[in-house]
């Protein structure tokens, strides 16, 4: 109540934004964890998750298409392997099933993109 | 706060359902689950489908996290082995003791197994959980010959996985006169036996099993009848025994064959103790299905949170689809005259038996079979429930309505509103009604919203036709859209694409769409785009689909598979051994596609370029077998080799596949050229087909392979090649521009009003005056083509994008692994 938690955020330089091709997906590498980097130009946007969809364990989240969905358009990521949805924001299925993914925090500077590392 | 504890023995499908329909109901219990089995719940129903695809994990009906965020504690691997009225104690197998308040034993069934000497030997296998299907997927590999015992639901079901297992031979032994004798009459048991004969099951009725033979696994049957069958590997499926052994030993009544008694309360004859599912016998009966068994523990969960309800009783009317083959019986089966009258339909040719039961009266229907075509299921048994009364002529609910007016819809509006729709989840005509009303407008919605059509499956069909029955009648004008970014349907979309020469995705949305886009719309709007006018997909690389965006098949794992265009299926020795030299060089796997060219897989999405550039300098060209677009044109080898060939398939076809290369389409496009009427290139299953006449050329159009195999239809009769040519240029423009998104030609035909003759007109008489226009956009089509890849390889910066590791583009993903098959590699994941 009226505190303040402060979490470690590491900021981990990924790449430069024209490295991220405009309203889709790149890969980026983190020691050994993988984690898809969204640039939602429509919006002005970026978004972070883990590159792995929970539902065939595929790294392929990256190469999804991204979009919005319904009244208050949420931002998401479709797994192009059998279409499962996921939100950017909460990183909760769209598309019905229990699946959760990770999402990461990114800051944009001076033309460099940043994934904040909890 | 006391929190009764509630032990649930069994971790099924329906002590699962139990949970969840408790936790919906109160969350003032503290709940416990012992299952016998290493995993949570799956879905029994669909087990068959374990081999044709579907995982474990896509069987599994919930996750590890379900049972924990809940507040359930699960044991799982851990049988409960006593049970201590007395002392309300019940103890497991690893030794954990748990006092209980109430007990729910939900323990389920396990396989009869006849007592047939050899019954252990190797090979002998029974068929109820996913570690048995695990122990007869292992066994098969090495086995050729395969049989069932049991000409049940279950035994058939099981014969179904040995065929997709891949034995070559599967027989199923029964020992009653007819298949199904519980759910079908004699009649339709033969014609059920006769189509099943023809998909290639050996079946043997009226027969005894005496031995199973062989030194250690076993080797042959031997019948009572003297006769023997030589086999490898034994399924058996003979029937379910309920699991009452734990209630018999706490001393709870069971029935003389089997089954834990219980009242309408599902309490056991200890008041603390509940039976569900298939180790209950309520008034002497055990039902076997699932349905009845999530309304047994809708009634437990009722009770233990203070609103009683009774189970009285349940339909045991079911549908299911066995080998390919419809089979239904509902409401009174076999009821027979004089007690009623009986309106039977057959057809021995397309295999289809219908019976209908009705009253002596006329009036209402009581029940009935059908084989080989069970659309009508799910209105049949919606009269039976609600007693609809029936129409004048009753024969129409099997044969149709032949002539008059077809009313579409209005059986679904006419049910009552207690009408039950989803009798998995017990979802009535009503709840969906409201559901609609509330806004949902789709399936999905009503899945998500309802659980309608989440267990079986078998209602979706009627959900969807109310759903858009509730609609139309509250005035809700149903319109076919993309999604729910564009209001329009492809057709309309494609002409304001078109009118207002847009040509990116981002101005298509600004214009006529709303939010952000999705996956549904992007690659339809990618194609409309490429369609009109044919630019570079992978400039606007981010709205293609998978495929489209890296121009190569993404496969299990994450790699790319590669395909060369071979036109017409005709490639020299040179090109075939650079081929071979490049699939040496990435280490990729190599296969002869159905379409005669070379597939290559296992690509690292960073190597894509390499390769690519190294087949151009070869002179190859993308195949295009990852675009929704031409794929090949089939051939066979024609008049120059062939002794029978009237002309020149060959030649025919690689100048067809040149014309219409790279075009995109709504769906995949594949044709085929035949040199003769023996038609060795299948050109009849091909989206355009030509077959060689004495005079010309026969042209078919719309024919399809894969799920539902369609053969194409006579477009034009002995035409010349320029002819041909012009006919199919102004068909597939035609499909271009007015089919939905990925819709095949032969479902766009299907939907086509007019259909054929239709189609005819508009390509032939140009009865829509479009003709000359169509000519024209095919021709600037096939004017502008390109190869992506050869754009690709040149341009550096469209290069850049194939690299796993924006940070590290040197780098290749590291979880893709390769594992040695037949001296090749395979993906391993």
């Amino acid at each position: 109540m009226g505190t303040t938690t402060t979490v470690d955020i590491e900021w981990v330089l990924a790449c430069y934004t024209d490295d991220v091709p405009e309203n889709g997906g790149a890969c980026v590498k983190h020691g050994d964890e993988q984690i898809a980097l969204y640039n939602f130009s429509r919006r002005g946007e970026w978004y972070a998750t883990q590159n792995l969809c929970p539902h065939k364990q595929q790294m392929v989240l990256s190469r999804g298409m991204i979009g919005s969905t319904g009244d208050d358009c949420t931002p998401k990521v479709a797994c192009p392997f059998h279409k499962k949805a996921f939100s950017l924001i909460s990183g909760a299925c769209l598309t019905g099933e229990d699946y959760q993914i990770k999402t990461y925090p990114v800051k944009v500077t001076d033309g460099k993109v940043y994934i904040g590392i909890v | 706060m006391f929190q009764p504890i509630i032990v649930v023995v069994g971790n099924g499908m329906v002590g699962y359902k139990f949970c969840e329909k408790l936790l919906a109901k109160s969350s003032h219990f503290n709940i416990i689950v012992f299952g016998e089995e290493s995993r949570i719940a799956y879905d029994r129903v669909h087990l068959s489908e374990y081999f044709n695809g579907k995982t474990a994990s896509d069987l599994s009906l919930s996750t590890e996290s379900w049972y924990a965020d809940n507040g359930i504690k699960l044991h799982l691997n851990d049988p409960v082995q006593e049970i201590n009225r007395v002392e309300k104690i019940i103890h497991s197998l690893k030794g954990f003791t748990v006092k209980y308040d109430y007990l729910v034993l939900a323990t389920g069934s396990s396989a009869f197994v006849p007592d047939i000497p050899g019954v252990e030997k190797e090979g002998v296998f029974v068929y109820r959980t996913i570690d048995d299907l695990d122990l007869i997927k292992n066994y098969a590999v090495n086995a050729r010959v395969g049989a069932v015992m049991g000409g049940g639901l279950l035994g058939l079901e099981a014969a179904k996985a040995l065929i997709d297992l891949g034995i070559e031979e599967t027989h199923v032994i029964e020992f009653a006169p007819r298949l199904m004798p519980r759910q079908i009459d004699s009649v339709g048991s033969g014609m059920l036996l006769s189509k099943l004969k023809s998909l290639g099951l050996n079946i043997h009725l009226n027969k005894n099993t005496a031995a199973f033979v062989g030194e250690h696994k076993i080797e042959a049957l031997k019948f009572n009848d003297d006769t023997s069958l030589p086999i490898d590997m034994m399924v058996i499926s003979a029937g379910i025994r309920p699991r009452d052994e734990l209630a018999k030993l706490a001393g709870l009544h069971t029935g003389t064959r089997g089954g834990i008694i219980v009242n309408e309360k599902m309490q056991t004859s200890d008041e603390c103790i509940f039976a569900i599912g298939e180790c209950a016998l309520y008034e002497s009966m055990i039902y076997g299905l699932v349905a009845p068994g999530y309304e047994m523990a809708d009634v437990v969960a009722s009770y233990l949170s203070g609103n009683e309800k009774g189970f009285y009783g349940y339909d045991m009317s079911t549908k299911l689809k066995l080998i390919g083959v419809d089979v239904a019986s509902f409401g009174d089966a076999f009821i027979a005259e004089p007690d009623c009258r009986t309106i039977v339909f057959e057809n021995t040719h397309k295999g289809v038996y219908k019976r209908i039961n009705i009253s002596n009266d006329g009036k209402y229907l009581l029940g009935g079979i059908l084989i080989g075509d069970a659309d009508a299921y799910n209105m049949l048994l919606q009269t039976v429930n609600n007693k609809i009364a029936l129409p004048p002529s009753p024969e129409d609910l099997i044969l149709g309505s032949r002539g008059g007016e077809v009313n579409e819809g209005a059986g679904v509006m006419s049910l009552p509103d207690d009408a039950l729709i989803c009798s998995c989840e017990a979802v009535s005509k009503s709840a969906i009604c409201s559901a609609v009303n509330d806004g949902a407008c789709s399936v999905d919605d009503i899945k998500k919203c309802t659980k309608a059509g989440t267990g079986c499956g078998g209602c979706i069909p009627l959900v969807k036709d109310l759903v858009v029955g509730i609609m139309k009648a509250n005035g809700q004008y149903v319109k076919n859209v993309i999604c729910e970014h564009f209001e329009y349907s492809r057709q309309e979309l494609f002409d304001l694409v078109k009118i207002n020469k847009v040509k990116n995705y981002d101005l298509v949305l600004d214009h006529f769409g709303k939010g952000d886009g999705c996956e549904v719309c992007k690659p339809a709007v990618a194609s409309i785009l490429s369609s009109l006018w044919n630019d570079v997909i992978v400039k606007q690389d981010t709205i293609q689909d998978s495929n489209d965006r890296y121009l190569a098949n993404i496969q299990k794992g994450g790699t790319y598979s590669v395909v060369p265009r071979i036109p017409g299926g005709e490639i020299t020795p040179d090109k075939l051994i650079v081929i071979g030299q490049v699939a040496k060089k990435y280490g990729l796997y190599t296969k002869i596609t159905g379409g005669q060219r070379i597939d290559m897989f296992g690509a690292h999405v960073n190597d894509l370029p390499e390769i690519w550039e190294e087949l151009i300098d070869a002179g190859f060209e993308s195949g295009h077998a990852y675009g929704k677009a031409l794929r090949t044109v089939k051939s066979c080898v024609g008049s120059t080799w062939c002794r029978f060939g009237l002309h020149d398939s060959v030649s025919f076809a690689i100048e067809i596949e040149e014309r219409y290369k790279g075009i995109r389409a709504p769906h995949k496009i594949k044709g085929g050229v035949s040199g003769c009427i023996r038609e060795c290139a299948e050109a009849q299953s091909k989206d355009f087909g030509i077959i060689a006449t004495e005079k010309g050329w026969n042209l078919y159009v719309c024919g399809n392979g894969g799920s539902k195999p369609q053969h194409a239809q006579l477009l034009a009769a002995d035409v010349d090649n320029e002819t041909c040519i012009k006919y199919i240029d102004r068909f597939l423009m035609f499909y271009i521009k007015t089919a939905d998104p990925l819709t095949r030609t032969a479902t766009w035909l299907n939907k086509m009003e007019g259909g054929m003759s239709y189609l005819k007109n508009v390509v032939i008489n140009d009865s829509l005056g479009i003709a000359e226009k169509l000519d024209e956009e095919m021709q600037q089509l096939v004017d502008t083509y390109h190869c992506e890849w050869k754009e690709v390889v040149e341009n550096p910066a469209l290069r850049k994008r194939f690299a796993h590791f924006v940070n590290a583009p040197e780098e290749k993903d590291p979880s893709v692994k390769f594992e040695a098959m037949r001296e090749q590699v395979k993906a391993k994941w």
